[in-house]
This record gives C-alpha cells, sequence and structure tokens, in this order.
C-alpha cells in the first residue's frame, strides 16, 4: 500500500528514506538548532520559542488554544516569548535553582505550556502530571521527583493536593492558575505573580547534558520511575517533527495527546514549536464531532493522534471525507500501542491521506521506528527506525545480547544507545537504569520482530505492563492501592484486552475472611481505587478469587492470570506454588 | 418516562462506574464526566448501558452533546423506545 494517497501537498520532507539514512549525520542535524547566543549551550526552550520570537515567524500563532466553549485564543511566538520569560522570573524570584524540579497537574491551559516553556528557560527541570490522576499516583511523583514548585487549579489544589500537602515537606510552592489572591505564604496566585514579574529574561548557560524534562513511567515490580531527559533531546524534537511528521512552513498541526503523557509534551509542546508551526491545544476531552470540525475549522495539516481514537471514530456513522471540508489535511499519525492493519486500512480509505504508525516510548523521548511519508506502508507495522538510531532485535543471554538476524523471528526490540534523546537515569534508581542496558544495546520491554524488508512488528510486551487508552498503568501500584483496602488481603492486577482501549485495567482480590464477596463490595473497592488513584489508573472490573497463583518464591503470576482470563493454554506452570 | 424517573436510571447508572461519586448530587448544567472524573471509556459504558435499560440507541457521534446532566434528560426524553 503506498503512503501516498493524496497528491497535490508538498513534497515529503524525507522523500528518500534509504538515502538519508545512509547520508545522516547527527552533526547536520545540530547545525539546524540556533544554540543560545553567546555560546552559552543548548535550552529546548530557546530553541521552540525565543528564536522564532527573533525573526520574522515573531507574530507567527505558536499555540492556538481552544477552549471548552470553542472560543479560542492564539499567542504569537513574540507573546509567548514574554510569557514564559515572566514564568521564569516567577521561579527566579521563588529561589528555584537550575536542576530544581517543577511539576504541573493541569488540564491543557495555557499555563501548562507556559510553565513548562518557563521552567526550561530557568534551566530547572519540568514534570508535567495527568490531570486525571488521584491523589495517590500525583504523591508518588511529587515526593519521588523532589518537586519543589507545583503549578495547579484552584479544584485540583482543593480536590486532590491540599490532603497530601503534609507528606511533602520539600514542595515548596504551589502555584495557583485560577486563584485571584495568594491563600497563604505557600499557596500563590499564578496570576499575581506574573502580573509582576518582567517579561525580558536572560536563559542561564545551559549544557546539553543538562537535565531538562521528567517524565514518569510506570514499572512492573515497584513505584513509577522518573525517566530523566536532557536539552539534548530538542534535536530528536526537531528532526522528528520533519521527518516523521513532516512539517512545512506554514503548517497547522495538532497533537491530542495530553502533555501528562510524554507523547503530549515531546509532540504536544515542543517539537510543533522547535519547528515554528502553529500547534492546536484543544482544552476538551474526545469527541468526535467536536474533533472533526477542529481539523475542518482550524485548517489542519498533520494530525497526530491514537489508535484508541481512531478505533472509536471506526464505530461512528460519520463520514468526515463527505461531511467536513478536510482539505487542508495532509497526515495522520498514530502512536500509544499498534495500530492494526484494519485501522490503517480503515482510516486511510476514510481521510484519504496517509496514516502512519510510529513507535517510541518514555524512555527513548522522541519518535524511533516510524512509517513515512514516502515509504510504502506495510499496515500493522511500526516502520524502520529514524535515520540516525540502530534498532535491533535480540536475544538476552548471560554473555550480552546475541542478535537476531532472521527475519520473522521474534526477540527484544532493542535500541543502539546514546542517541540524544535517551533518558539519561531513573531519578534516584540508578540501578534500575543499569538494568536497562545490556552492552550498547538498551532493552526497551518490547518484543517485536522484523521483516526481510526491514520492517518492525510489534508482538507485545516483555513484562506485566498494562497499556490501557495508549498509558502504561505500572500494575504493582495499583496493587499496593488495592491492598490498602480493608476487606482485601491480597491483589493482582493485569491488563484484560478490551477492543476499544487496548487492555482495560482489572483487578484479581483474595478478600480477607468474613468478607462477603458481592457486588456492592466489588463497587466499594472499585470506588475506593478511584478516589485514591483517579480514573485512568484504577481498575474497572475485580473479580473475587479464593488465591492468587505465584512462583515458589512468592512472586504473582499474573501471566497466568491473565491466560486464565483469556482462555489460554497458562503454559509452564513448573515454579508454581504447591498448595 | 418522566424526568424523575430518567434521573433514577441514569444516577443507578453512574453510581457503578463511579461508586466513589454521589451523582444525586450533579446540578442540571454540571458536565457529567468532569465533576464525577469519568473518562471516555466508563462514559461510554455508562451510555450503552442508559441505552439498553431504556431501549434507546444512541449514536456515538451525539456523545458530544449529552454533556450534561440537563442535556442527558432532554436528549432520553425526545428519543422514542425502539419497537421490539
Amino acid at each position: 500500500m503506498s503512503a501516498q494517497v493524496e497528491s497535490g501537498f508538498a513534497a515529503p520532507v524525507l522523500n528518500d528514506y534509504a538515502a538519508l539514512r545512509s547520508s545522516f549525520q547527527w552533526k547536520d542535524a545540530f547545525a539546524l538548532l540556533s544554540g543560545l547566543p553567546e555560546h552559552k549551550g543548548l535550552n529546548i526552550a530557546y530553541e521552540a520559542v525565543d528564536r522564532h520570537a527573533a525573526s520574522a515567524l515573531a507574530q507567527r500563532t505558536a499555540i492556538r488554544w481552544i477552549r471548552k466553549d470553542r472560543t479560542s485564543r492564539d499567542f504569537t511566538y513574540a507573546e509567548l516569548r514574554e510569557l514564559t520569560n515572566q514564568f521564569a522570573n516567577v521561579l527566579e524570584q521563588l529561589g528555584i535553582q537550575k536542576g530544581d524540579r517543577v511539576f504541573a497537574f493541569t488540564g491543557r491551559i495555557p499555563e501548562l505550556y507556559i510553565s513548562a516553556l518557563g521552567t526550561l528557560k530557568k534551566a530547572a527541570v519540568f514534570c508535567p502530571l495527568f490531570s486525571v490522576f488521584g491523589p495517590e499516583p500525583v504523591f508518588q511523583r511529587l515526593s519521588r521527583g523532589d518537586a519543589r514548585v507545583l503549578v495547579t487549579t484552584l479544584d485540583q489544589y482543593d480536590k486532590k493536593i491540599k490532603g497530601i500537602l503534609p507528606r511533602l515537606p520539600e514542595l515548596e510552592w504551589v502555584l495557583l492558575t485560577d486563584a485571584e489572591t495568594h491563600l497563604n505564604g505557600k499557596v500563590k496566585s499564578l496570576a499575581l505573580l506574573m502580573k509582576d514579574a518582567s517579561p525580558e529574561f536572560r536563559i542561564p548557560v545551559t549544557l546539553p547534558e543538562d537535565p531538562a524534562l521528567l517524565h514518569f513511567t510506570s514499572g512492573t515490580t515497584g513505584m513509577p520511575k522518573g525517566a530523566l531527559h536532557v536539552h539534548n533531546a530538542v534535536v530528536m524534537h526537531l528532526i522528528t517533527g520533519k521527518y516523521v511528521l513532516d512539517f512545512h512552513d506554514d503548517d497547522v498541526y495538532w497533537c491530542t495527546a495530553d502533555p501528562g503523557w510524554v507523547t503530549g509534551t515531546s509532540y504536544g509542546i515542543l517539537s510543533p514549536l522547535v519547528n515554528g508551526i502553529t500547534n492546536i491545544v484543544d482544552e476538551e476531552e474526545f469527541d468526535a464531532a467536536r474533533w472533526y470540525s477542529i481539523l475542518e475549522d482550524h485548517k489542519v495539516n498533520v494530525w497526530y493522534t491514537a489508535p484508541t481514537a481512531i478505533r472509536r471514530l471506526m464505530r461512528m456513522s460519520i463520514k468526515p471525507r463527505s461531511q467536513y471540508n478536510l482539505e487542508n489535511l495532509r497526515l495522520i499519525l498514530s502512536v500509544g500501542e499498534p495500530l492494526h492493519p484494519e485501522a490503517v486500512r480503515w482510516a486511510q480509505q476514510t481521510f484519504e491521506v496517509p496514516v502512519l504508525d510510529n513507535w517510541w516510548q518514555t524512555e527513548t523521548g522522541g519518535i524511533m521506528i516510524s512509517n513515512y511519508r514516502s515509504m510504502e506502508v506495510r499496515p500493522g507495522s511500526m516502520g524502520k527506525p529514524l535515520p540516525g538510531i540502530e534498532a535491533a532485535i535480540g536475544e538476552i543471554k548471560d554473555s550480552g545480547i546475541e542478535l537476531i538476524n532472521e527475519p520473522g523471528k521474534q526477540g527484544n526490540l532493542i535500541l543502539k544507545k546514546g542517541w540524544p534523546s535517551m533518558f539519561r537515569t531513573y531519578l534516584h534508581e540508578e540501578a534500575r537504569y543499569d538494568k536497562c542496558f545490556h552492552g550498547d544495546w538498551y532493552v526497551t520491554g518490547d518484543l517485536a520482530y522484523r521483516d526481510a524488508d526491514g520492517y518492525f512488528w510489534f508482538v507485545g510486551r516483555a513484562d506485566d505492563i498494562i497499556k490501557t487508552s495508549g498509558h502504561m498503568v505500572g500494575p504493582f501500584e495499583v496493587e499496593s492501592t488495592l491492598m490498602e483496602h480493608p476487606a482485601v488481603g491480597e491483589a493482582a492486577v493485569i491488563g484484560k484486552p478490551e477492543p476499544t482501549i487496548g487492555e482495560l485495567v482489572k483487578g484479581f482480590v483474595v478478600l480477607k475472611p468474613g468478607q462477603i464477596p458481592d457486588d456492592a463490595l466489588k463497587l466499594d473497592i472499585i470506588g475506593f481505587a478511584r478516589k485514591k488513584m483517579g480514573a485512568a489508573v484504577a481498575p474497572k472490573e475485580i473479580a473475587f478469587v479464593t488465591s492468587l497463583p505465584k512462583t515458589r518464591s512468592g512472586k504473582i503470576l499474573r501471566r497466568l492470570l491473565k491466560a486464565r482470563e483469556l482462555g489460554l493454554p497458562e503454559g509452564d506452570t513448573s515454579t508454581l506454588e504447591q498448595s | 418516562m418522566t424526568e424523575d424517573q430518567i434521573k433514577s436510571v441514569v444516577f443507578r447508572l453512574l453510581k457503578t462506574v463511579a461508586p466513589d461519586t454521589d451523582p444525586t448530587q450533579l446540578k442540571p448544567g454540571d458536565n457529567i464526566r468532569q465533576s464525577l472524573s469519568i473518562d471516555s471509556f466508563d462514559y461510554l459504558q455508562f451510555i450503552v448501558g442508559l441505552d439498553k435499560e431504556l431501549g434507546i440507541q444512541t449514536p456515538e457521534e451525539d456523545y458530544g452533546k449529552i454533556g450534561t446532566l440537563k442535556e442527558l434528560v432532554e436528549y432520553v426524553s425526545s428519543r422514542r423506545p425502539l419497537a421490539k
């Protein structure tokens, strides 16, 4: 199937994959960046905002924010420069130092974007939190990330933050985006602070290896890990914007991911701005009719979305090409989980433009493997590695990695380490970080194979991490919360396949003696988990069981629970506990 | 079906997707998903359950029109149950 369904558009930026792959050099990619004036280093926010504000792009719309009521507000690159300078000055006044962590916990409002970029200007580290999290996941991340500043809203503060503040002694400042006055010495009105802050700010010396972004990702065996990225990652935001997202000079682009997840930051904030185009931000959640009319009204050229959304759209009778004017739409991309062949075909037929799946993860900081506008799409495949990225299939042996070169043979998807946006550590967890690497290779935790023509195909996760609505959920974190319920003795959590959201979080619970296993208790446990963790993480289904399958060493066999759930053969149970 | 009867079914079903909340406290103009922290998947389950219980069929493209309690009750009232 040719990717180039629709002609009449400007030629792809990457028009010959093989040629670029063989000629590509990282130094050429870095040469496309400006660097801080006076050789003061490399800063993501300078590349994303200030250099455009000082150019002919100053009056171009950088961010168009669409409110829930469908009215919108445009921010030019020049305005964004001043607002992010003000935020950097606010941090300065609060005594925030280089490397300190600044968190944001809001919906998609301008302050989120301004605080992200302003934090980077201050050379502090920005960490976004998904706004649907409940207090417990927020507490875990704030405390593990040593948060000094939290930007949030009055509503989130009242519902989820106030109660955990006493457990966060290192959190010095809470800045409320919509408070008219300061609440107390610690909880301040961001608007008031911004009003008094100067719109001029000098970005300090920023080294390419200085920490910039912190993204929490879920673990199988422990609490979430904070993957730390550096300013050097900006080169990846730049080139993937060109080669994968195919950004052209006057493009309007919309990434539907929330900045609480890595896609929403790398590609919902940074990549479009670094490339100097117009970035659409919609405050509202998924709504098919609204989404189609945003594509139409704002003349979106490039749309980056997720399989969950595409699957929802597939179920509806709306005919986007005949009901909406989508003549500007040139390209659709998808990430978060594999886009199944039938979804690729449906989307290509429905939208009459190429629909390109790609693969990457929090740790990689940017797209690693992708389909390209100029390359034949094989529906269901994640595509081929970016120029500059070496991907392979390998088997982990005691002696190290053994590469699998045989086409079609499944193994671990691995990446040759050292690309610019590679995570530099898991914060405070160096041992967990080291375990991800075997010699020169980073082991992604995904299983895949490569076909004879070099296309990579996703097979599954090598661990128990749950992929729900494109987000990773760590079973351990959910199990820990379930265990806090007074009726629960033991808990195990799996991802149960579900056609719309990929997997749904399902909990298996062994009750304490004397508890009655009825529907009311199920709902009580779900409610308890929702309150603590939020709807995005809490189990949507609970099953009562009398025991959990475990290894002889006592480790819960989640895979066995999953096999039972699916009615599959249970596989090797030789290490099961004998009871 | 009266408005109160519709509301009673709505509240009962909302309580099953968001057991930690009290849907009866919803005001007519409140956005249901936002007020009860219901994600897009849960809302889908809720509407599917509502359709089943009330014998109506709500196309997914209409979900955006029924964000508040008032909109939902009006929407449901305007649709005649499907003939069996």
